[in-house]
């Protein structure tokens, strides 16, 4: 056994009892990422030097009595989180000489814990995209089988756990980048409710639609990671002033008499026969542990996506605009004056799918069309959450797809940007509604690629969520899926 | 046809991006295609739905008005392309 091959929980135990030093654990990731990442390309920025201070800290924290749940145990981030004197890309070439002055909130509560940061992860160029091919650096290879994708836009954070290059990662998810992922690569992940963890320092895509959550190997691994960043922040102006519960406590409770709902709409023409498979004896699997299943409908899940290409993108072009070669970020200078500058700088530092989001954010936004798209989306979304809050007056949670293929091959879908966009069918409503949802391994095709199952809880109802999945993850044969 | 390529010219310079000719056809042909898509919406009668801006319904946060530490000059300006003078230098604007 490994050192790479323990989980959070088994490494906090062996921290705990002496057994293994975090500089021991640090370093023997440190060489699986020298090792792996030309396959993976999952890093952009591996901290060595850093890495290794904070575990020595760490162990003399842990030697000292005053250790954290996090302490000693080796992470590492998305390249969206700001995080101070490191460079920050968010996948983007307008950003490649960008160090960040200060940490993002998530950040910061990991340091304080005492956690390792190995490194900044892969993304699709801010954080737009679902198959991390939109990456300035590359795209980060699924571990499953290196010629497919792993799935975006938090790819590099999914494929690096499936990896074992960390213990764990945290991704972002504004419609589907951090479950799609997980699911691509037989991980669990983990998206909060909006405004449970802080978005403070996060690079941001779609502010209303944005969250931070974690990826691990473990349902339980996933509840301490997010134990670690969850709570309200006064630097954030959308974080919930509400207590944090306890993830673990409860985690073992079980799934008995729980009502779990079918949305019928998620289970349609279209969806992969391998994927409906596996996720119908998940189905089963519930059944057995004592759940009642239910179906329920979300009449308005077929106008998601429209809805959300939107929003995100209206959203998208107003945030960008902080990218104009003054402040920060790269400038071309073509000597034509102030405007042309930033023009160009635009033009040459973003890629080709964030000017096409611009393009048609500032579209939807502009005079004469702001009611005929962004205002008519803005209706469409109070309908789709209406969707949700009628589906929980019946039911507990809802379970469905993550996504309606396996892993898709790198280049299939980059010619055709709706086709892309439609991957995101069954994550999108619930950025759009604001709840909560995780993805769990729930099988493998004969091609041996993971398939994920959503499990979509109530706000704030992160833990029966954690519960539910738990219950499944000891029932059920897909413990810690790993690639060959 | 939901966008000309007169159209995506004018949108390109709102959003300050400077297109070659052949990336602006592309993305003309790309955007009418989503825009063609995304009508969709058109089919739900939506008079009388309030819309919805956010997720968690929420009144203004304020903080108090108080004096805390900032990054400084120095690395605010760190990342600038260019700076001078403690500031952050631009093209000539007016002549």
């Amino acid at each position: 056994m490994e050192l790479t091959d323990l989980n959070l929980q088994q490494l906090q135990e062996q921290l705990a009892q002496g057994s293994v030093s975090s500089v021991d654990a640090t370093r023997a990731y440190l060489d699986r990422i020298t090792a792996t990442n030309d396959n993976y390309n999952t890093y952009i920025t591996v901290c060595e030097a850093e890495a290794l201070a904070m575990a020595e800290a760490a162990d003399k924290r842990i030697s000292a009595g005053d250790a954290a749940p996090l302490t000693g145990i080796p992470l590492a981030v998305k390249d969206i989180f700001n995080t101070e004197g490191v460079k920050t890309t968010a996948g983007s070439r307008i950003l490649g000489d960008f160090v960040s002055p200060y940490d993002a909130t998530a950040v910061a509560r990991l340091k304080q814990q005492g956690a390792v940061l190995l490194g900044k992860l892969n993304m699709d160029e801010f954080a737009m995209g679902s198959s991390n091919e939109n990456s300035a650096y590359g795209p980060a290879k699924n571990p499953w089988d290196t010629e497919r994708v792993p799935g975006g836009s938090s790819g590099g954070s999914a494929a690096c756990v499936a990896a074992r290059q960390a213990v764990a990662t945290l991704g972002t998810d504004t419609g589907g980048s951090i479950r799609q992922p997980a699911s691509h690569c037989g991980v669990v992940g983990l998206k909060p409710t909006y405004g449970r963890v802080s978005r403070y320092g996060v690079i941001a895509y779609a502010s209303s639609l944005d969250q931070v959550g974690p990826v691990a190997r473990t349902v339980s691994d996933c509840a301490l990671l997010l134990q670690g960043v969850a709570g309200y922040d006064t630097a954030d102006s959308t974080s919930v002033d509400r207590p944090v519960e306890d993830y673990l406590a409860d985690l073992q409770g079980g799934v008995k008499g729980m009502r779990i709902g079918l949305p019928q709409e998620y289970f349609i023409d279209g969806l992969d026969p391998e994927v409906q498979q596996a996720v119908e004896k998940a189905i089963e699997t519930y059944r057995g542990l004592g759940a009642e299943i239910v179906p329920v409908n979300l009449p308005h899940t077929d106008y998601a996506v429209a809805c959300y290409y939107l929003i995100a993108t209206a959203e998208a072009s107003s945030n960008l605009a902080r990218y104009e070669g003054v402040r920060f970020g790269r400038r071309v200078d073509n000597g034509k004056g102030l405007i042309e500058m930033f023009c160009s700088s635009r033009a040459e530092g973003f890629g080709p799918e964030v000017k096409r989001r611009i393009m048609l954010g500032t579209y939807a936004l502009s005079s004469g069309y702001y009611d005929a798209y962004y205002l008519k989306a803005q209706k469409v979304r109070t309908l789709i959450r209406q969707d949700f809050n009628n589906a929980f007056d019946q039911v507990d949670l809802l379970l469905t797809p993550v996504a309606p293929t396996p892993a898709f091959k790198l280049g299939e879908k980059v010619n055709d940007p709706l086709q892309m966009y439609l991957s995101d069918i069954f994550t999108i409503p619930l950025n759009l509604a604001g709840t909560c949802g995780m993805s769990v391994p729930c099988g493998l095709t004969g091609e041996k690629l993971p398939v994920g199952m959503q499990l979509i809880g109530k706000p704030f109802a992160e833990a029966t969520l954690l519960r539910a999945a738990y219950a499944y993850e000891q029932a059920g044969e897909w413990q810690q899926l790993r690639p060959e | 046809m939901k966008l000309t390529r007169e159209q995506a010219a004018q949108v390109a310079k709102l959003a300050r991006l400077d297109l070659p000719e052949a990336e602006l056809s592309k993305l003309a042909t790309q955007m009418d295609a989503i825009l063609a898509y995304v009508d969709k919406l058109n089919e739900l009668d939506t008079d009388g739905i309030e819309p919805m801006s956010h997720a968690v319904p929420m009144d203004n946060a304020f903080r108090e008005d108080q004096i805390k530490p900032s990054i400084g000059l120095e690395r605010a300006l760190k990342n600038a392309p260019a700076a001078k003078d403690d500031c952050f230098q631009v093209p000539k604007v007016i002549e």
